[in-house]
C-alpha cells in the first residue's frame, strides 16, 4: 500500500515536472547557470556585456546621418526617457499593422529621424545600442503584450513555439515547457524566458541578439532558420517575452 | 582606444590586500582561424600585460591564443601608499595602451 502510494506521489510529481511552468515557478536562464557565470553577470566591472552598454552610451550621444542628429537630441537622457521601454517590446507599430522588435525601432528611428544608412542586423552598433536601451530598464519587470492589438501575433507565436520542426522534429516547447531543467549534453535546458537580450554569450565570445540565439536553436533540431528581422521571429519574440511577463528584465545577461 | 573596465578600489588600509579587475575589450583573434575566403586570419592578441604600483611592477602576464576574447584578469596587490596604479598591455599590431586608477591609501594598518 505504502510502495504504492508513493509511486503515485512520484507520478504526481513526474507530471508536475514536465507540465508548463506555473506563474510561481518560473525561472530566469540566470538561475539555471553556474555561480561563476551569475557572478560574471551580477557584477558590471566584470560582465563583458557592459564594454557594449558602454558603446552604446556612446552611439546614443553621437550625432548621425543626413539629419545630423543623436539619439539624445530627441530623447535626451535614457536614463529617464528610456526607462521601462525594453519591457513593453516588441510593441505594436501603428505604421506597420504589427509588432516590431526593439532592433527594428531602433532601426526605424534612424532611418526615419536620422535619415542614416541602416545598421546590418547583428552588428556591434546595432547591439550596442539596443544593450543600452534596454540596460536602462535592468531590474523592472517585463510588461510586453499588455496591448490587445498584439493577441493574434501572440496566438502565431504560441503557434511557432509549439510546431515541430527540422529533421529531429522537435518544438520549442518539447525542450523548454516539458523538460527544462534536465541536460541536454552537458547544458542544463532553461525555461527560454528571453529577459537578458542582448546577452554577451561566453559560447560566442560576443554579444548576440534573441533572434541569433533562436537560429542557433533551429539549427539544432536541423531546421532552416528564420531570417533576421522576419515576422516568424518578431512573433516569436513576442510570445517568448509575453510569457516571461513579470520576470525582471537582465541586460546584459551573460550566459554560457 | 579599446574599451576597457578597470576595477581599482579608490581606499584601502595601510597593508591591505586589494583586488585589481580589468576587463579589455579585444578580439583575441588566435591566428588559426580562416576567414569566407579560406585565408588564415593573422593572429591578433594581447601577448603581455602588466601592472605599476607607484612606477614599480607588482603584476604581469604574459597572454596566449587560448585566452577568450575581452579576456578578463584579475589579481590582488598590498596596498602600502597612496598613488597611481597603471595596467598597460600590447597587442600583436604593436598597440599598447595604458589605464590609470588612484588609489588613496589611509594611515591607520589594517588590524
Amino acid at each position: 500500500m505504502t510502495v504504492r502510494r508513493s509511486s503515485l506521489a512520484a507520478a504526481v510529481i513526474l507530471l508536475a515536472g514536465t507540465a508548463l511552468a506555473s506563474d510561481t515557478d518560473r525561472r530566469s536562464g540566470f538561475d539555471f547557470m553556474g555561480p561563476q557565470t551569475q557572478a560574471m553577470q551580477a557584477d558590471d566591472t566584470a560582465n563583458p556585456g557592459m564594454l557594449s552598454v558602454l558603446d552604446g552610451e556612446d552611439l546614443w550621444n553621437t550625432p548621425a546621418g543626413a539629419a545630423n542628429r543623436s539619439c539624445a537630441d530627441c530623447h535626451g537622457d535614457a536614463a529617464t526617457s528610456m526607462r521601462g521601454v525594453a519591457t513593453r517590446y516588441p510593441s505594436y507599430d501603428e505604421k506597420a499593422k504589427a509588432p516590431i522588435t526593439l532592433d527594428q525601432r531602433i532601426l526605424q528611428c534612424r532611418a526615419d529621424r536620422q535619415e542614416a544608412p541602416p545598421l546590418a542586423w547583428e552588428s556591434p552598433d546595432l547591439l550596442a545600442l539596443s544593450a543600452y536601451v534596454a540596460h536602462q530598464s535592468r531590474g523592472l519587470p517585463v510588461e510586453t503584450g499588455a496591448d490587445p492589438q498584439l493577441t493574434p501575433f501572440i496566438d502565431q507565436g504560441r503557434e511557432l513555439f509549439t510546431q515541430r520542426q527540422g529533421q529531429l522534429d522537435f518544438s520549442c516547447a518539447d525542450c523548454h515547457d516539458a523538460n527544462w531543467g534536465k541536460r541536454l549534453g552537458g547544458a542544463v535546458i532553461p525555461q527560454a524566458h528571453p529577459t537578458g537580450y542582448p546577452i554577451y554569450r561566453l559560447e560566442w565570445q560576443a554579444m548576440g541578439s534573441l533572434q541569433r540565439r533562436l537560429r542557433n536553436c533551429m539549427a539544432g533540431v536541423r531546421a532552416e532558420p528564420y531570417g533576421f528581422g522576419s515576422p516568424e521571429h518578431t512573433e516569436l519574440e513576442l510570445f517568448l517575452m509575453t510569457r516571461a511577463r513579470g520576470l525582471p528584465l537582465e541586460t546584459p545577461g551573460v550566459r554560457p | 582606444m579599446a574599451r576597457t573596465l578597470i576595477n581599482v578600489p579608490a581606499t584601502a588600509k595601510r597593508g591591505e590586500v586589494v583586488e585589481i579587475k580589468a576587463l579589455i575589450s579585444h578580439p583575441m583573434e588566435t591566428g588559426f582561424r580562416t576567414g569566407s575566403d579560406g585565408a588564415l586570419i593573422p593572429r591578433d592578441i594581447i601577448h603581455r600585460f602588466a601592472c605599476t604600483y607607484n612606477g614599480e611592477e607588482v603584476f604581469s602576464a604574459d597572454l596566449f591564443p587560448a585566452i577568450t576574447a575581452n579576456p578578463f584578469i584579475t589579481f590582488t596587490t598590498v596596498a602600502e601608499e597612496s598613488g597611481e596604479i597603471a595596467l598597460s598591455w600590447t597587442d600583436d599590431q604593436g598597440n599598447t595602451q595604458t589605464e590609470t586608477a588612484k588609489i588613496t591609501v589611509g594611515q591607520d594598518p589594517v588590524e
